[in-house]
């Protein structure tokens, strides 16, 4: 039961994060190596933001959640047209390039921010008694065991992950914006030949899939702490959700998501985090023998 | 009347073209032939600005269109239906369409009217489109080029691989939009099929434009045939 919790908790922040990394490739064919980084200037940003504001954590927090996206996306949709657009989106040179945008990111966060990990408050944090049942004298009943307790940010981890990606479903598939990105993706040159400005729609996805993974950040930093060397795990993640996913597919995304979530949290909380990584990884591994298209993905793109 | 003027243009390092001029009048077939590689697709490619020209313009009432950035090109109302159709196919029919309005802006009264003239389509608008059959597709394809209320239409092999009514159908609705005062630029193989709606055929020879004559002209030396296509 805890273990559950705690593996949805990874599971909503791990969906976000996938889910820009996911939307980046479906759209634009690039491979994002620097998406990590995007995820852990999102937890700077709202390390900054909060201990700025800092009257209140409820405040700081909000202020965060908006501002370190949208920061994240304008930098991520500049370094688009900086980068990515002077190299033609050819794939190879993309995955190079993204590399050296991953070390740029993080050293100038070590300049800058520094190597320390840095707490955010939560904005509300109470303890929450999770109930049990046994059979006692009358059947079942519900008891409170000592030690099972979640707090009630983590839920709303949960509650805030789901809403966001509704929204974003919603804005994928209700809206002329996500009319235009999807047109895009299936095909990019009759997109321009019906006046879809196509690079400014790339532009648009990469500033959205860094905000999602900031997004992503800012949730979960209340629990984890602000570091510059975050990236990597959630990249690693990130890419393996993706893989087992199905590259490119959002819904593929969500349930590769809530698999290595939660058995990531689970096997963590009975075993170690370490044989938990090695199962994700052999998960990988038998997917791209067994499926290499990933679990809902299409077989020849 | 859009007018192509010695066009060079390739892809990347391949040139494929090296001075192809053509014109399409308002109310006139301007048909395109030529032979396999001769440079048809890549000319309405670099039409629609898809590829970048080396040389020569494109001009549309004057305006010249080949400088604007590619996605500008149909914001003057040319509707482009490309070879082997390509659609959004992971999108459904009604969502296809939502596209094609949205290039100029055009409302309900635009998608009932195409919706007219293909009712098929009407049947299956929450369909995907890669489920919809060949001819469907083309008359989606077709559709969605009409939604921009075109001033001039390019049309690329639409009829390629059709049953003969879904071809006759296709070529009622080109006759109709000629008769409306479109300029219609269409690339066609079959001989018999142009001979019938075309108004003027330009032969494209090894990336340029060979010859440009009146149908009558060509029906008066078939010989003509022979020389730019082998037939």
């Amino acid at each position: 039961m805890l273990a559950s919790l705690e593996g949805a908790v990874t599971a909503a922040t791990l969906a976000l994060t996938a889910m820009g990394l996911s939307l980046v490739f479906g759209v634009m064919r690039v491979v994002n190596v620097a998406h990590g980084e995007f995820y852990m200037l999102g937890a700077v940003i709202a390390w900054f933001v909060s201990t700025t504001l800092g009257t209140h954590p409820a405040i700081g927090f909000v202020g965060a959640l908006i501002v370190a996206p949208v920061l994240v996306g304008l930098l991520a949709a500049a370094a688009d047209r900086l980068i990515l657009a002077r190299i033609n989106y050819d794939p190879e040179r993309t995955i190079v390039a993204t590399i050296g945008l991953l070390y740029i990111l993080q050293q100038s966060t070590l300049m800058t921010f520094g190597p320390d990990a840095r707490p955010v408050e939560p904005p509300f944090n109470s303890r929450i008694a999770l109930p049990w049942w046994r059979q006692g004298e009358n059947g079942l009943e519900m008891f409170y065991p000592w030690g099972l307790a979640t707090t009630s940010y983590k839920l709303f981890i949960i509650v805030a992950a789901v809403a966001i990606l509704i929204g974003l479903w919603v804005l994928l598939t209700r809206t002329r914006i996500g009319l235009v990105m999807r047109a895009t993706q299936a095909d990019r040159e009759m997109a321009t030949a019906f006046g879809i400005p196509v690079e400014r729609v790339y532009a648009m996805v990469f500033g959205l899939g860094a905000g999602l993974a900031a997004l992503g950040a800012v949730l979960i930093v209340p629990v984890q702490q602000a570091h510059y060397l975050m990236g990597a795990d959630p990249l690693l993640l990130s890419f393996i959700v993706v893989i087992i996913g199905g590259l490119g597919s959002l819904p593929g995304t969500i349930i590769a998501a809530l698999l290595i979530g939660m058995s990531d949290g689970i096997i963590s909380v009975f075993f170690s985090p370490t044989l938990a990584k090695i199962l994700a990884t052999l998960v990988v591994a038998m997917v791209l023998v067994f499926r290499p298209q990933g679990l809902l993905g299409k077989a020849s793109a | 009347m859009l007018e192509v003027s010695n066009i060079h243009s390739g892809y990347g390092r391949v040139q494929i073209l090296f001075g192809a001029s053509l014109t399409a009048r308002p109310g006139e077939i301007t048909c395109v032939m030529g032979r396999n590689g001769a440079g048809k697709t890549t000319a309405m490619k670099a039409i629609m600005g898809l590829l970048p020209l080396s040389q020569g313009t494109v001009s549309l009432d004057g305006e010249i269109i080949s400088t604007l950035p590619a996605h500008e090109v149909p914001h003057r109302r040319i509707g482009y239906v490309p070879q082997g159709r390509r659609l959004f196919s992971d999108l459904s029919v009604a969502e296809n369409i939502e596209v094609g309005l949205m290039t100029c802006k055009e409302g309900r009264a635009t998608r009932d009217e195409v919706l007219d003239i293909f009712p098929r389509l009407r049947e299956r608008l929450h369909q995907r489109a890669e489920t919809l059959s060949g001819g469907e597709q083309q008359m989606l394809a077709t559709a969605r080029a009409l939604c921009l209320r075109p001033r001039v239409l390019l049309l690329d092999e639409p009829t390629e691989g059709l049953q003969p009514s879904m071809i006759e159908a296709i070529r009622q609705v080109i006759v109709t939009l000629r008769d409306q005062g479109v300029a219609i630029l269409l690339v066609e193989q079959r001989v018999d099929a142009v001979l019938a709606i075309a108004d003027r055929v330009t032969f494209l020879e090894n990336g340029r434009s060979a010859d440009t004559v009146t149908v009558d002209a060509l029906r008066a030396t078939p010989d003509l045939m022979h020389r730019y296509l082998g037939v």
